[in-house]
């Protein structure tokens, strides 16, 4: 199983474009890929000891649309997406997250989503590495998702409904995926604006610990089978509307799904 | 075909000269300054473009093409009278251009006019509208050169205009916005950004405009060339040395401690990439970059003893 091969053979067997200097068209590069999966496999493997089901559903090739949901202060969930595509699926893949436009204001934060191709969430960004096959990852909650206080991390916020029409557009399969354990790694009690706003971020989110440093829980993802709906991308909303309504079911019945693993997996614990 | 080429004394556009000569066309020049050994086969007047001169070698040549590359795009050039020359000089290349018979005009804009931000894309394509002087000012008369070139495309019906948006060269001439960049031993970086660049080699550039003159392509370009590469990437294969600075601290250094004295939206520019999307010069044109990314860095530390 992928999970032996080291970071380094991995990122070498992603099939991106590569040029001689170890960057792609998009100014990917194995060399900050190596750090960057260095740190956040340990984290995938060895302390939140990340289960994912289902990998059999993410396509190994070609254009394809991962949505998932988010708990847990910040998109730490998304970052264990990512984790899970490269150290589990053979060839191993790069997901590429759409993210927060302030990521990008932020010195350090703007060279590492850069470099390991997490861009700002622009539709432009989005349709060019879908027409250019590569694998997109979605959080159609935005920032109300990883802004869910931990009472509420097992349910669905508002979905934005542009992933659909994207994914319309360019013929996507869209990926289910729900993602439980981030809720209970940082289980928020409370978010502050004023405290986001001095720091140039969002908000900023507390624990019953204070800061939101995540505790090392268990986490479990559940990819689903792939959903394509045939269209244009030109529908009406309320058409648009159904299409997300039926992602979000399908995400809202992965979650459950996750919770009972994990429960099982703990021994019948709380989850 | 007798081309026209405004700004010839340019380094860039004495590329573009030989090249369109070596293709078999007469090329007569215009700048206020000299290029002393201008080659056989090209003439060279020394007349501003804005000037009663400059139409008079319109009349007497009645070229067929002109090729407008007499902006100027050097930051640390005065304001007012660069933004006439770059404004009041695009009109009266045009005026005269129609009142001489020109048949295909075409105007040699740069990539930076769709400016560099947090929330700009990668990959800018011809229908995006210039965004540059949002946080940077100092390229207004660049872009309102540009637009005013660009709609001539329906002012002018019967005259063929080409707009095109060229990616930073570099190449012998050692000119150039990212020449200048690279020219100390020590490249001042922004701490914690690390954007894409993206270049072309200045013969494959200067290729890209002789080719436009054969291909009379109608429209908007981006001229573009090979992948962009990181800024480190670029300073590395170099032979230069990064040293990236706090933002705060860059700011105050600026124009001081032989720091360029470069205006303050310029520092977006090496914090975020302005990168552009190739594809449809390439179609129009059957355009193909010689000298790739790699390549373009090697030639360019071998030349500057790195």
């Amino acid at each position: 199983m992928a999970r032996d091969d080291s970071i380094h053979d991995l990122v070498n067997r992603l099939e991106l474009p590569f040029n001689a200097l170890g960057v792609d068209p998009y100014g990917i590069s194995k060399r900050h890929l190596v750090t960057f999966f260095g740190v956040l496999g340990w984290f995938y493997r060895n302390y939140f000891r990340v289960h994912a089901q289902g990998l059999e559903h993410v396509p190994p090739r070609g254009r394809a649309m991962l949505v998932g949901n988010h708990s847990g202060g910040y998109a730490l969930d998304g970052a264990l997406v990512i984790a899970s595509m490269l150290l589990e699926m053979n060839p191993p893949r790069l997901a590429q997250g759409m993210v927060e436009r302030f990521i990008n204001m932020l010195p350090i934060g703007s060279l590492w989503s850069s470099r390991t191709g997490q861009f700002t969430g622009l539709p432009e960004h989005a349709e060019r590495l879908l027409f250019d096959d590569r694998l997109l990852m979605v959080f159609p909650e935005g920032a109300k998702g990883t802004s869910k206080l931990h009472k509420d991390r097992y349910s669905l916020v508002d979905f934005g409904t542009g992933f659909v029409r994207l994914a319309l557009k360019t013929k996507t399969p869209i990926v289910p995926l729900g993602f439980v354990g981030t809720g209970d790694a940082v289980p928020t009690i409370y978010n502050s604006a004023f405290i986001g706003k001095l720091i140039g971020v969002p908000y900023v989110p507390f624990t019953p610990y204070g800061i939101a440093a995540p505790l090392p829980v268990p986490c479990q993802v559940h990819y689903g089978a792939p959903m394509i709906f045939e269209g244009t991308g030109d529908e009406d909303d309320s058409v648009i509307k159904g299409y997300v309504d039926e992602v979000k079911a399908r995400i809202a019945q992965l979650i459950v799904d996750a919770r009972a693993a994990r429960r099982m997996r703990l021994g019948g614990g709380t989850s | 075909m007798k081309v026209l080429l405004a700004g010839i004394a340019g380094s860039l556009a004495r590329q573009v000269a030989l090249q369109l000569r070596d293709n078999g066309h007469e090329v007569i020049g215009i700048d206020r300054r000299p290029w002393r050994d201008a080659p056989k086969g090209i003439t060279v007047h020394a007349v501003d473009i804005r000037k009663r001169a400059a139409e008079d070698v319109f009349r007497k040549a009645r070229p067929e093409c002109v090729v407008h590359m007499a902006t100027i795009n050097a930051l640390t050039a005065g304001g007012e009278e660069r933004a006439r020359i770059n404004v009041g000089g695009t009109r009266a290349l045009f005026e005269h251009a129609k009142n001489h018979g020109v048949k295909h005009f075409i105007f040699v804009g740069r990539h930076t006019y769709y400016g560099a931000g947090p929330d700009s894309a990668l990959y800018h394509t011809e229908d995006e509208p210039p965004q540059g002087m949002g946080m940077f000012p100092e390229l207004a008369d660049l872009i309102a050169a540009d637009l005013f070139a660009a709609n001539a495309l329906w002012r002018e019906p019967k005259l063929v205009t080409s707009i095109l948006r060229l990616v930073y060269t570099l190449g012998p001439s050692q000119q150039g916005t990212l020449a200048s960049f690279l020219r100390g031993k020590r490249v001042p970086m922004v701490l914690g950004y690390d954007p894409l660049f993206q270049y072309l080699d200045e013969t494959d550039a200067a290729r890209g405009v002789a080719l436009s003159v054969d291909q009379r392509p109608r429209g908007i370009f981006n001229v573009a060339g090979p992948h962009p590469v990181p800024l480190s990437t670029i300073i590395g294969q170099t032979s230069r040395t990064a040293v990236p600075l706090p933002e705060m601290l860059l700011r105050q250094l600026l124009g001081r401690f032989g720091f360029p004295n470069l205006p303050r939206g310029a520092l977006e520019h090496i914090k975020y990439p302005i990168v552009v999307d190739g594809k449809a010069f390439r179609e129009a044109t059957g355009f193909v970059h010689k000298v790739d990314e790699v390549e373009v860095l090697r030639n360019y530390r071998l030349l500057t003893g790195g």
